[in-house]
């Protein structure tokens, strides 16, 4: 009776890890839709427009994706997660794609069995401050309340740097960073610090940005990309390749008002001709997607280009590191051949 | 097959064997419940381990009652969150229990305009949700005090602002332990005095105010103690300096304004059970004692309260449960108590969500537990003994 008992546990177990194992993009493509985990509100980043449609930088991501699996950019649920749960939000299977602002780490990549698929914004903590606080350096920050958002690498990295030059302060964890936002605002605290795209995008929703500044030091390495669960390769695959043919698309001038034009004819760059599906792409089948996903991706999302500047030059951010490397910046794609 | 039948017709086996059939099945969904946990586990590669309660945590918290610093592990981490949820639990219940208390009484008072005022604090306070209580407060504090440059002092020494409170810490110096003796001389001596005065009345009839003179021992005779030593205290003043005030005894405005919002919410509901406690008690009580001449503060306190108690307890310990449970909304406002740091950033920074969940669980499950003990002991003392 006993072993009957176990072996009805088991096998309700491995149904239920049965649909686990099976293909993400054949549960994607079942669907309809793509289940994509977004930030709760960051401008340029993941933030609702005045019509209740999500925009932004990372929303592009999940669109990009859906547009390549799917064929249609619009096919995407978007589900919101703070900075703590949105691992455990993808690792439940609410999402099959996190694109969120996630920095890189080692042990995120390897103790969370989670896979990061490349960095789609190189970024840094940084420290915002009133300018009235008189304040030049972060050195400065001697017993300064600091209001952090919560469940990121930000609190690692604040106690390393004034543990690291021996200054004191008052952390103030916050959960979201809308409400840190209003803790900094009403002079709970002194500095507000977070990666410096979120500083540049949380700066320019006051009502007055020009009272605020952001200190030169930046004290961290902050990666950000997108992140899928461990386990799947051909849909971490797929992942990776969008965001290479976003970038690709830049580099070789692809943009959303050519891409037709220019997938219509025989090129003489022969890496536009696969890009595009005019030329054979050796191993495509096996990712399952059609020979024209990344036309889809750069028609209806755009460039890696387009996307910067229509959703981060608003919020006066520049392309610095996230240049390419032909233009001094540090995204270098492999080839596609 | 008869004695089957028979077996199901006796009412008392048949109770056994649904009992057993009931276990059975809930012993199967149990396990199944672990083995399906266990199995999607290690579908996603993961594993349960309890290693990472002793790196270091690697974060800093912004109040901690005992040391801490970001080279801990997540465990002292823990510990440390678990003191802080135990602090404002502690001072939340005090306040709570006062003025719920006094509230409850109010609202039973001939006065009209007390009476409405208790009702309608009570009907406004307990039917808006605690997270907006603690909110409201921590927007009043931090929005209406100033900033630490233009704090408000009481008299130089004592300072309001948007970080807090902060007042001057005694620091203690040699000769002290003349005072402490003193005091718990007049400890031991009020002790004896009740007694005796107590033996006294039962004989006599005499009362004395011992509570006053008690009271006045407690006070006086450590004062004498700290003058005859020399006066063995001195008091760190707190200082502006840079942002901040340095120095000094600092209660934060998350600690304040989840101690106000939680002591305040809960006294709500205590006043309706304290009403309810004295209007259990049959209002003859009240009669007779006024009959004999008692004032209404000995009518109360003598009377009416003693009874009253034995109704009021076992439903203001689930209030006391409440609170403390509740007090875990202190992360809408950044106060670190225990689901803040090791439910919080611990889980975050090491991923292990089951782990930390059912670590916090067990802690909250056993506060819990603990608290319902010591009132139960409290409830089996004041209790009607069946003689």
């Amino acid at each position: 009776m006993k072993t009957k008992m176990l072996l009805a546990g088991v096998t309700a177990g491995v149904m239920f890890a049965g649909s686990v194992l099976a293909s993400t993009l054949d549960d994607v493509r079942a669907r309809g839709k793509l289940n994509c985990i977004i930030n709760t509100g960051l401008a340029g980043f993941a933030a609702p427009d005045d019509k209740g449609n999500w925009t932004g930088f990372d929303v592009d991501f999940c669109r990009a994706v859906a547009a390549a699996t799917l064929g249609d950019a619009d096919k995407v649920n978007y589900t919101t997660a703070t900075g703590k749960t949105r691992f455990t939000k993808l690792a439940a299977g609410e999402g099959e794609l996190l694109s969120r602002n996630t920095t890189w780490t080692f042990s995120r990549d390897v103790d969370l069995s989670q896979t990061f698929i490349g960095v789609n914004y190189y970024d840094g903590q940084g420290f915002m401050v009133p300018k009235a606080l008189g304040v030049k350096s972060a050195k400065g920050l001697d017993g300064a309340s600091v209001c952090i958002q919560t469940g990121t690498t930000t609190e690692l990295n604040l106690a390393e740097f004034f543990a690291g030059n021996n200054i004191k302060y008052n952390p103030v964890p916050i959960e979201t960073n809308a409400e840190a936002q209003e803790l900094y605002k009403a002079g709970r605290c002194d500095v507000y610090t977070t990666d410096a795209s979120g500083l540049y995008a949380t700066m320019m929703s006051f009502d007055n940005p020009s009272d605020h500044m952001v200190l030169p030091e930046i004290v961290s390495k902050e990666p950000l990309g997108p992140v899928v669960r461990h386990g799947d390769d051909q849909w971490a695959d797929i992942v990776a390749w969008v965001l290479r043919a976003m970038m690709a698309g830049e580099e070789k001038g692809i943009t959303s008002k050519n891409v037709k034009e220019l997938a219509a004819k025989d090129n003489k760059d022969k890496e536009i001709n696969r890009l595009l599906g005019k030329d054979p792409l050796q191993g495509l089948s096996k990712l399952g997607l059609s020979p024209d996903w990344a036309v889809n991706v750069i028609s209806q999302v755009g460039n890696y280009q387009e996307s910067f500047e229509k959703h981060l030059f608003p919020l006066t951010i520049k392309r610095g590191m996230n240049a390419l490397y032909r233009d001094g910046g540090l995204h270098y794609i492999p080839p596609i051949k | 097959m008869t004695f089957f039948s028979n077996i199901w017709r006796n009412e008392k086996s048949r109770e056994i064997i649904v009992q057993i059939i009931v276990l059975f099945f809930l012993g199967w969904f149990i396990s199944w419940l672990v083995m399906n946990v266990n199995a999607n586990f290690e579908a996603l590669g993961k594993d349960i381990s309890f290693e990472f309660l002793f790196i270091p945590a690697g974060y800093d918290i912004n109040q901690y009652l005992i040391d801490y610093n970001n080279r801990d592990s997540h465990l002292r981490a823990g510990i440390v969150g678990l003191l802080n949820t135990g602090l404002v639990a502690f001072f939340g219940i005090i306040l709570a229990t006062v003025l719920g208390i006094a509230l409850g009484i109010i609202r039973l008072s001939k006065n009209w305009l007390a009476s409405k005022i208790a009702y309608w604090y009570v009907e406004f306070t307990r039917n808006v949700p605690i997270l907006l209580h603690i909110l409201l407060w921590h927007g009043i504090i931090i929005n209406t005090l100033p900033h630490p440059r233009k704090a408000i002092s009481l008299g130089e020494v004592t300072f309001l602002s948007n970080r807090g409170f902060y007042i001057p810490k005694p620091l203690t110096e040699t000769g002290i332990e003349l005072v402490y003796l003193f005091f718990v001389i007049a400890i031991i001596f009020s002790i004896l005095f009740a007694k005796y005065c107590k033996r006294k009345q039962d004989l006599t009839g005499i009362q004395y105010p011992v509570f006053w003179i008690n009271a006045s021992v407690i006070c006086f005779l450590p004062l004498i103690a700290f003058f005859i030593s020399g006066m063995p205290v001195s008091l760190e003043i707190p200082a502006l300096k840079g942002f901040n005030f340095r120095g000094g005894m600092h209660m934060s405005p998350e600690l304040a304004a989840l101690t106000f919002a939680l002591g305040i919410y809960t006294a709500a509901f205590i006043a309706e059970i304290v009403r309810a406690g004295i209007l259990a008690i049959d209002k003859g009580q009240r009669e007779a004692a006024e009959s004999i001449g008692l004032k209404p503060s000995k009518v109360m306190n003598l009377v009416i309260l003693p009874q009253a108690r034995r109704v009021i307890i076992p439903p203001l310990t689930s209030q006391y449960l409440n609170l403390t449970k509740n007090s875990s909304l202190a992360i809408a406002i950044g106060y670190m108590d225990l689901v803040a740091t090791l439910g919080g950033i611990s889980l975050n920074q090491t991923g292990r969500e089951m782990e930390t969940m059912l670590i916090v669980m067990l802690i909250y499950l056993s506060v819990s537990l603990s608290i319902s003990a010591l009132m139960n002991w409290y409830n089996s003392k004041v209790k009607l003994v069946g003689r």
